[in-house]
Parts: structure tokens; C-alpha cells; sequence
């Protein structure tokens, strides 16, 4: 009990300085707490996918961080390259809804292939060895990292987001960009609400919570079950892509990326338990906030220790381990 | 592990014989090698390779104590040898960083009890959590480390600390590499016999036994989370020296060296060595810096794929299909080579012999991962 109590006490002290630095200016609380969200919406569109597969596969697919990566790069170059829109003011033409959404698309649904791909060549033959699983998904993650600096470089790209739309919106009396308002956090609720009613209503769904639970009463039960870990994957692989996209436009797409998103992915899921959407949802919110809040009002008085927000993070995933092993919302396998 | 080893009276007589001595002989040459070897290889490869391959064979030593030993994969080594680098190199003079001029020796100690303190705490933190959770949660501490010296510019920063002050008896690596090369050789060779001593106490055997059931062994009144988080302690010591030997080598430190790539390196030397015997682990690191320095030499360039700058790609590929081909690593492949070579020497032959599946027993086995 001991250690409920104490965190509850932390959680209460941490509310209270927050509510205290958002007495004094709320308008900058407020860009803060959206900075947060938006990120957090970003956060789960990649953890959706990782915990998917985890849930269903028991398939910890460490290589998602290189599907999200290699995703914003086949967007930045079909944009490019199809339709000449690049960063540069002067020659680049600017980018039009077709020209953000059709290299969305494409780089999206080839990742998906890319994701079944890999399922089928290297993780189809040794289904339940989740640790060398892990070790291959790993090696091929270097493989991608280093290929596509050697492809693309390791300049900071960004995908170049439609000119027609305006750049900020007014929200709660602040100026906020829409982009990450509008687009981001609204692909994140869509996608969260279509993956809950695929899940719960869909007979693809059904299967998918059986297989869960107990993947060789499933697959006695006559589901093709080997089509339903393929099906599994693409979603999963095609929800990196799509949020490789997302972030490309929003932040960048840069080398490193992987690994970031994977960390991200990773920690969400340690958060709120490996395999449930919902605890994908609660953990990205936790980790985006933390992230954002620790970035900004980690001062006191005049010690600035905003560098050491990272601590918060681990302090964060610490916290909830020591409550819950599994996560908040997680089930023994 | 799973080790199944075929029993001993399969190779008796003179085919037994003959084999032992053909060991010692190995041994007996590689001692003298390893002694020699300044005198007998030019100083770029003591230097480049088998310095390097003693340093990062005993941080992925500390990986393959924790897996073979432990039941632990674990990503976290780097993180830890980082805390060790980095606080030595905060204590002694040197360029960035505290630059507290401490002596270097006092400071080597600081930064080896401060990591081994907090690879305890880490242990405490994922020592409940088995397997791929446990796997994760070790690179999420590593991850944030990097960060963490990243961000700090008080202590660190992306530039690192450069012109770290060596102990006299190391004096500088670049100039005269012999010093540093007996050092990580004595370390390297103290560890592993450590680390065997330490398996057949009565503390190894209680490790062993929850590697491979831990519920029993809870059963049994021990107390499992504390012999894990002990046993990640000791982890966590054996990788503080790697760190230490990593400063001294390079004389800086930087968050760029210690990165997920590094990581993901340490993983790579101890599975292509192979995770289930700790001499894996130099074999691995030796292979690891043989084809860091010669691919690129070497490597042709192949479109934009493959180069004298992809050596990731290389590694990586080495990596993919030790992993697809053989878990055991090139210890394993070595071992099975040797198992039929027995067999078939085997006066007589017996069909109902187990193969010797270190590799797959060990991955599927729950408890093993």
C-alpha cells in the first residue's frame, strides 16, 4: 500500500504546481497542455499499432519506429518528386490537398505491405519465440536505419502541408496551430474510435479478442488464423505509416526518428499495459503531458531545470511499474 | 539454459583423450597470444581491434551474465556503462563537464559504485517484469540516459567531455596503446572467471534455478525480485567497467557513443557471439571490431545498398542471420559443429542421442526468456 500512497501524494503535489504555474498566465498553460495533447495524439496513432500487434501476436515489433520513419520519407519524396513541392519558398510550388493526401496514401499502404511482408518472410516461421522475434525485428531495424541515410541523408526533412489550409485556428482565446489541432488530434480520434468499433462489433474484431485470449482454440475453431495475424500486421504497420506521415508534416523526418518513436511507443505501452488500446490511449495522453508540462514549468524560482525533463519520463514509468507491473491496463499474456 | 549436452562416456577412451588435450592445447595457445600480443600484432590492431574487442566484450559480458545466467535479456548495459563514464569523467580533469579534478583512480571507483548503485535501482524497477516486458523496460532506461547526458549540459551535452585524465599507469592510449591492452586483458580475463565463481555460489545457483522457474522458486521461500535485482547489480558492476575502459580508451565520452545504435551494438556483439555462453561475449566483440575496421576498407560500393560507410548495414545483415540461422550465436554453431564431430566418433552409435539444441531449447523455454 505504502507506495499507492506516496504516489498518490506526488500526483497531488504535481497538481498542485501545475495549477499554481496555470494560475499565473493560462494562456500559456493552455499552449502547453494543447502541445501536449497534440503530441499525445500523435503518440498513439504509433502505439495503437505497436500494441495491436503485441496484443494479438505476442510479436513486439521493434522495427515499428523504422516503419514510421521510412513512411514520412516515401511521403517527402513522391511529394517532391510527383508533384515538385518542396520547404523552398522560391522554387518549390507550394502543396495542395491531392499532393499531401495521395503521398499519404501511397507511403501508408506500402508500408502496410511492407509490415506483411516482413511478418511473412521472418516472424510467420517461429510464431511464440517472442524474444528472437524481438532480436529479428531489431536486426532489421539496423538494416533500415542505415539504409535510409544512405537514401535520403540525414538532413531534417518535413513534409509539406497543404497551402490551402490556414496555419493556426483560434481556440479558448489562443491562436493555435491547426495542423497539429485539427488534423493530428482529429486522425487520432477517428482512428482510436474505428480500431474500438472494429474491435468490439466487427466479427474481425471478435476473432482478434479470441486470439488474444487463446490463439490455438481459435485456430481449432476453423479461423484461418495465420490470415488474421497477416490482417493484424498490415493495420498495425499501416497505422506507423500513417502516423510517419502525420508526424512528417507536423515535426520532421529526420534520422533518429525510428528510434524516438520507438521509445515513445515503448513507454506508452509499458504505461498503460502491452496490448490495450485503451491503455495506448491513457499512456500517450500521460507521456505527452509529461513531456510538454516538464518542458516548461520545471523551474524554480530562478533554477531553470527544464533540462532535466527526461528524469520526468522515467519517473513517470517508474511510477507506474511499481503499482502495476504490466501496466495499467495490462493482462498476463 | 538449456544445455543438453551428451553425457561424457559417449567420448571415452582415446577419442576422449585426444580431444581434451586438443583443448588445452587451444587454451594454451590463445593464453600466449593474448599475452603476447603486443609484440606479436602491429599497434593499430592491438589498439583497434583487440583492445576494442576486450572493452566491448566485457559490456556485452555483462549482457550474457544476465541472460545466460539470469533468464534477463537486457538492453539497460549501456545505459549503466554510460552512468560509470560519465561520472569519472565529471570527477577528473578533462575538457566539458565538472572537470572536479579528482584523481583519476578515486574516480574510477566513484564512477563504478555509482553505476553498480544505480543498476541496483533498475534491477529493483524491472526485476518483476520477465521477458520481452523486461527487455523493454532496459531500453527505455538506456534511451533515457542518453537523453538525460544529452540534455544536462552541466554535466555533458551533445559535445560530450573530451581529454578525460587517465591514471598514470595508463598514460595515453593514442601514443602507447600496450598499457590499456593489459588492463581491459586482465579485466576481461577477472570477470570471466568472476562471473563463473560467481554461478556455482549459492547465490548463482538460486539465479539459475529462478531463470528457469521462478514461481518454484518463490515457492520455495526465495525471494525473486531481490535475487534478480541483485543479480542486474552485478550486471551493472561488470558494465562500469566496461564504461571506464571506454573512456580510458577513446579519453572522452559523448552521448552520441553510448546512443540506441550502441545499444543495439552491445545486443549484436552478445548474439553473434552467442547469449547463452559467456565467452560468447569477446568472441562476439572480436568479430564486432574485425569488420568495423575492415569493411571499411574493403566493402565495394553496391548502388547506394552497400560501401565502405554501411557497415551498419553489414552488422546488421551478420546480426539478421545469426538470428534467423542460429540464436546460439557463433558459440552455438561452433558447439554443434563440435557435438556431431563427437557423435560420430562415438565408438558406437547411438540413435537415440538428443541433438543438441542450446539454441532453440534456450528461445522457447519460458523461463529462458
Amino acid at each position: 500500500m505504502a507506495p499507492r500512497i506516496l504516489l498518490g501524494l506526488l500526483g497531488l503535489a504535481v497538481v498542485a504546481w501545475i495549477g499554481n504555474k496555470a494560475s499565473q498566465d493560462m494562456r500559456i498553460f493552455w499552449i502547453v497542455t494543447l502541445n501536449g495533447l497534440t503530441l499525445a495524439a500523435l503518440f498513439f496513432v504509433v502505439a495503437a499499432g505497436f500494441t495491436l500487434i503485441f496484443g494479438l501476436m505476442r510479436v513486439v515489433n521493434m522495427a515499428h519506429g523504422s516503419l514510421y520513419l521510412l513512411a514520412g520519407y516515401i511521403a517527402f519524396t513522391l511529394q517532391g518528386n510527383w508533384y515538385g513541392v518542396s520547404s523552398n519558398l522560391l522554387s518549390g510550388t507550394p502543396a495542395t490537398v491531392v499532393s499531401w493526401l495521395v503521398p499519404l496514401v501511397i507511403a501508408t499502404i506500402v508500408i502496410g505491405f511492407g509490415g506483411v511482408f516482413m511478418q511473412q518472410v521472418f516472424l510467420r516461421w517461429n510464431q511464440g519465440q517472442d524474444l528472437r522475434q524481438a532480436l529479428i525485428t531489431i536486426a532489421i531495424s539496423v538494416i533500415l536505419a542505415d539504409q535510409m541515410v544512405a537514401h535520403f541523408g540525414g538532413i531534417a526533412e518535413s513534409i509539406q502541408q497543404p497551402a490551402v489550409w490556414p496555419d493556426s485556428v483560434s481556440f479558448l482565446g489562443i491562436r493555435y496551430g491547426f495542423f497539429r489541432l485539427v488534423v493530428v488530434v482529429g486522425a487520432a480520434i477517428v482512428i482510436g474510435a474505428l480500431l474500438f468499433l472494429a474491435i468490439k462489433r466487427t466479427r474481425f474484431g471478435m476473432i482478434i479478442r479470441a486470439g488474444v485470449d487463446d490463439r490455438t482454440m481459435v485456430s481449432a475453431l476453423g479461423v484461418n488464423i495465420q490470415l488474421v495475424f497477416a490482417g493484424a500486421f498490415f493495420i498495425g504497420a499501416l497505422l506507423a505509416g500513417l502516423a510517419g506521415v502525420l508526424g512528417g508534416t507536423m515535426i520532421a523526418v529526420q534520422p533518429g526518428n525510428d528510434s524516438a518513436f520507438l521509445l515513445d511507443s515503448l513507454i506508452v505501452v509499458i504505461i498503460g499495459g502491452m496490448g490495450s488500446l485503451g491503455g495506448a490511449a491513457i499512456g500517450s495522453i500521460a507521456l505527452g503531458l509529461v513531456n510538454s508540462y516538464a518542458d516548461v514549468y520545471l523551474k524554480f524560482g530562478t533554477n531553470d531545470l527544464t533540462n532535466y525533463a527526461i528524469l520526468l519520463t522515467f519517473i513517470l514509468v517508474v511510477a507506474v511499474l511499481a503499482v502495476r507491473p504490466l501496466g495499467l491496463f495490462g493482462r498476463p499474456a | 539454459m538449456s544445455v543438453a549436452r551428451p553425457s561424457t562416456p559417449l567420448v571415452a577412451g582415446l577419442n576422449g583423450r585426444g580431444m581434451r588435450i586438443t583443448r588445452w592445447v587451444a587454451i594454451g595457445a590463445l593464453v600466449l597470444f593474448l599475452a603476447g600480443a603486443p609484440s606479436i600484432v602491429d599497434s593499430f590492431t592491438l589498439a583497434q581491434i583487440l583492445t576494442k574487442a576486450l572493452w566491448l566484450g566485457i559490456a556485452a559480458a555483462s549482457l550474457i551474465f544476465l541472460s545466460s545466467y539470469g533468464g534477463m535479456i537486457s538492453l539497460g548495459q549501456t545505459g549503466i556503462y554510460a552512468v560509470a563514464g560519465f561520472t569519472m569523467a565529471n570527477l577528473v580533469h578533462a575538457a566539458g563537464g565538472k572537470h572536479l579534478g579528482w584523481d583519476p583512480v578515486a574516480a574510477t571507483a566513484a564512477g563504478i559504485v555509482v553505476a553498480t548503485l544505480f543498476g541496483v535501482l533498475c534491477g529493483a524497477i524491472a526485476s518483476r517484469s520477465y521477458g520481452i516486458y523486461f527487455l523493454m523496460i532496459t531500453l527505455a532506461i538506456s534511451v533515457i540516459v542518453f537523453y538525460f547526458f544529452a540534455q544536462v549540459t552541466t554535466l555533458s551535452g551533445y559535445g560530450g567531455i573530451r581529454s578525460v585524465t587517465s591514471p598514470d599507469l595508463i598514460g595515453n592510449p593514442i601514443l602507447n596503446p600496450v598499457p590499456l591492452y593489459y588492463v581491459a586483458l586482465v579485466a576481461s580475463v577477472l570477470i570471466y572467471l568472476g562471473i563463473r565463481y560467481l554461478a556455482r555460489t549459492p547465490f548463482g545457483l538460486a539465479l539459475q534455478g529462478i531463470r528457469d522457474d521462478p514461481a518454484r522458486m518463490q515457492a520455495l521461500g526465495y525471494n525473486v525480485p531481490l535475487h534478480r535485482a541483485l543479480a542486474f547489480g552485478v550486471g551493472a558492476f561488470v558494465a562500469s567497467i566496461a564504461g571506464i575502459l571506454s573512456v580510458w580508451y577513446t579519453t572522452q565520452i559523448s552521448p552520441g557513443g553510448i546512443n540506441v545504435t550502441q545499444t543495439i551494438n552491445i545486443l549484436i556483439i552478445a548474439v553473434v557471439g552467442g547469449l547463452y555462453r559467456l565467452e560468447g561475449a569477446w568472441i562476439g566483440a572480436l568479430v564486432f571490431s574485425t569488420i568495423d575496421n575492415y569493411s571499411r576498407v574493403w566493402m565495394p560500393n553496391v548502388g547506394d545498398w552497400l560501401g565502405p560507410d554501411r557497415f551498419e548495414t553489414i552488422i546488421g545483415v551478420i546480426f539478421l542471420v545469426i538470428v534467423l540461422a542460429s540464436p546460439g550465436g557463433l558459440v552455438g554453431i561452433w558447439e554443434s559443429l563440435w557435438d556431431r564431430r563427437k557423435r560420430r566418433l562415438a565408438p558406437i552409435s547411438a540413435p537415440g542421442i538428443p541433438a543438441m539444441e542450446v539454441v532453440d531449447d534456450a528461445v522457447d523455454h519460458p523461463a529462458a526468456v
